[in-house]
């Protein structure tokens, strides 16, 4: 792996599938009775968070923290940015106290590739604006491996806001280079045609019953009302076109697992219903989380 | 001032069809005579062996950034770096502050210019009163003070209302529109050209509608109103093929390439790289296969850098939040024979005309040729040269440029103007 992770479409395929292999390994570790690891002891990892977040944030620490490493954890409105401070001046602050890696997330696409140009410290990207998130496709990755043998020959519909979603675009990096079947579905400016040719083997399809049908795996995103720029979509009638409810269900494949970066929108996007029941790995995703982002800090800083 | 003898350079004259060994004569300040073993004892004499002699260069589209923004370049090192790229003359664009949209300020511009700048420089107002949009600027006094063209570049004209009255006012006083094509609703946001890239990235995108939109309605005003319509930087293969056709059925068109969008396309900006990030954005390999291609065929007029220097802290910023725009008057030459001479695409006479008279005739200044009695500009470049460009020794207070490091074949010698060597490479 390079020196830091910047994002999944860079990722080797190989590089994937050791993350995946150790996050495994981890996985019986987050049951109880945890021992903490002694793997990163004495290195520091400052998660650096410019846009708000709950699951990723406090899963990267706890991953630190189970590998014996200390992690910092600073916001954005308790830092020096919310006093002007530019973004590399910040950084090169931060720097300067020799943390061993930073993790990082921004509301701008690229945020971290422009840092890692210019600081000599590997950068974890834990979110860029609408570009990746790349543990966040690992996750997802290592919970669709815990109930399927192996990804290729899968079909994964993705549903929602497609254009503004770096966990889209992540998980069809990833998907893509294990011959995943993909299909996108949203509303059509929420999904331009371009993102059917960022990676072979996507497709994109109007209805969402149609992109459903023989699915393995659902995945529907969040409609980011913070992303909208403009009125692209009438709001109303999302759910109605695009929700997910429990009669779709019955379109996918024997065994399809529902899945959901968080956080959800009940009635918006899923129904509450389906968020709640058998096929939903929503819970499985954040616990995976910790075992992902475990195997990738080991494999940035061990 | 003595003489100055150009002796036996390639001397290319657009304007007058000459290509071929001669001797280029100035005297006092003006081009005295053009021919073979001319004599003129007591003249400096600049040996141009093997080189290339030509019209000086003028680049009608530059940002010079003074008044208001002199802390990413002013009139003195802009005017450096024109030389350093062999331009004798540069058209600043009105948006600096305040915005050039009266003759106060054009009237600054000349006077600074005519203190601390090594090239001629030939001011372009604003056509509506601080760029906004709205009301009409004072062309004809803005005219009387040296301004040469209109233009709200940066900021387009979007009221179509507004851009009529502004061609039938400017083509009264005899002043070409210059129009930055972009309707600036569909480009909002936009941080790159709209396409499978832009998707790749997460970046907003610039879409080639919101150009070529702009370009349509201006060519039915222009049509409509029988004025001179320029078009800035064009950059997508629709807006070519309009601008050809309305050339066809005698609109008055004109159009200008810059070195950027005829070599870079969308996918050759290193990820998140500002220095890729100017308006209109770096388009599909298509558009600069079409915008290379309406070169060759004759449709495009002019070459302009629109030079647009940006201090290092701007640039230094998360991608969306960097400002459009990269410098270019030290490259252009460079870029231009690598991309359309050494390539095969067109002869050197068509380059040289596109650096010289090209500009000239848009913007009816009587310059961009080597006749007796014109202006002794002059430029001299070598097609082969081999040389890399070295930001740390550029001219320009700015250093957004893709092409730091970058080597070469061929660029410009010597810069001349009125007579002076004003730059020569060291």
């Amino acid at each position: 792996m390079p020196a830091g992770l910047l994002g999944i479409e860079e990722l080797p395929r190989e590089e994937i599938e050791v993350i995946l292999n150790r996050a495994k390994d981890y996985q019986p570790m987050q049951d109880h009775c945890f021992k903490r690891l002694d793997i990163l002891k004495g290195r520091m990892i400052v998660n650096l968070f410019f846009e708000a977040s709950t699951r990723t944030r406090i899963s990267f620490e706890i991953a630190a923290k189970r590998l014996g490493a200390d992690a910092v954890s600073i916001t954005a409105s308790g830092s020096s940015l919310s006093k002007g401070e530019s973004l590399v001046d910040t950084l090169n602050t931060l720097a300067a106290m020799r943390p061993n890696a930073i993790v990082m997330r921004h509301a701008a696409s690229g945020a971290p590739h422009f840092l890692a140009r210019h600081l000599p410290i590997p950068i974890i990207n834990a979110g860029d604006g609408t570009h990746e998130h790349p543990t966040q496709a690992l996750l997802d990755a290592r919970t669709i491996l815990d109930v399927r043998s192996s990804l290729e020959g899968l079909r994964v519909a993705i549903i929602g806001d497609i254009v503004h979603s770096r966990v889209a675009r992540s998980n069809i990096y990833l998907l893509s280079k294990f011959g995943v079947d993909i299909v996108l579905c949203g509303p059509a400016p929420l999904l331009p045609p371009e993102m059917a040719r960022i990676a072979p083997g996507v497709r994109i399809a109007q209805d969402i019953r149609e992109a459903i049908r023989d699915a393995d795996v659902i995945m529907m995103l969040r409609v980011q009302l913070e992303r909208q720029h403009e009125a692209a979509f009438p709001a109303g009638e999302y759910f109605q076109c695009f929700g997910l409810r429990q009669e779709h269900l019955e379109l996918a494949r024997p065994g399809a697992i529902v899945m959901h970066p968080g956080p959800i929108n009940r009635g918006r996007e899923i129904a509450s219903e389906v968020a709640d029941s058998q096929v939903s790995a929503i819970l499985n995703q954040v616990e995976n989380g910790v075992s992902v982002r475990m195997a990738v800090l080991e494999r940035i800083l061990g | 001032m003595p003489e100055l003898l150009i002796r036996n350079g390639r001397v290319i004259d657009p304007a007058s069809g000459r290509d071929g060994n001669a001797d280029v004569l100035i005297r006092g300040g003006l081009i005295a005579e053009v021919g073979a073993g001319l004599a003129c004892p007591g003249a400096k004499v600049f040996e141009a062996g093997g080189l290339v002699v030509t019209p000086g260069f003028i680049d009608m589209h530059v940002h010079l950034r003074e008044p208001g923004f002199t802390h990413a370049e002013t009139i003195e090192t802009g005017s450096r770096a024109a030389a350093a790229g062999g331009f004798t003359s540069v058209c600043p664009m009105p948006n600096t502050s305040p915005v050039n949209d009266n003759p106060t300020v054009t009237s600054y511009i000349v006077e600074r210019a005519s203190r601390h700048s090594l090239v001629n420089v030939f001011p372009v107002g604003s056509i509506t009163k601080e760029s906004a949009g709205e009301a009409l600027a004072e062309m004809g006094s803005m005219k009387k003070a040296g301004a040469v063209a209109v233009s709200d570049d940066g900021r387009p004209v979007m009221n179509a209302r507004v851009m009529r009255r502004a061609l039938e006012t400017a083509s009264a006083f005899g002043l070409p529109v210059i129009q930055h094509c972009e309707d600036i609703n569909l480009s909002a946001g936009g941080d790159m050209h709209e396409g499978v890239e832009s998707t790749r990235l997460g970046l907003r995108g610039i879409p080639s509608c919101s150009e070529e939109i702009i370009v349509a309605r201006d060519l039915l005003l222009a049509e409509y109103t029988g004025a001179p319509y320029h078009v800035a930087h064009i950059s997508t293969r629709r807006s070519i093929e309009m601008v050809a056709q309305a050339r066809a059925r005698g609109v008055l068109v004109t159009c200008e390439a810059t070195p950027h969008h005829m070599s870079l396309a969308d996918v050759d900006m290193p990820a998140y790289d500002s220095n890729y990030k100017m308006k209109p954005p770096l388009r599909s390999r298509a558009d600069v296969a079409a915008l290379v291609d309406a070169i060759a065929a004759g449709v495009v007029d002019a070459i302009a850098t629109d030079h647009a220097p940006h201090a290092g802290s701007e640039k230094m910023q998360e991608y969306e939040r960097c400002p459009f725009g990269i410098i270019g008057l030290e490259t252009a030459l460079g870029v231009a024979l690598e991309t359309l001479y050494h390539s095969g695409r067109i002869t050197l006479p068509r380059l040289v005309e596109m650096f010289t008279l090209g500009p000239a005739r848009i913007l009816n200044l009587d310059r961009g040729r080597l006749a007796p009695g014109a202006p002794g500009d002059v430029t001299v470049f070598s097609p082969d040269l081999v040389w890399t460009y070295d930001l740390d020794k550029s001219f320009s207070k700015s250093r957004n440029t893709p092409w730091g490091g970058r080597a070469f074949r061929g660029g410009p010698v010597a810069t001349i103007v009125g007579g002076e060597v004003v730059w020569r490479r060291p």
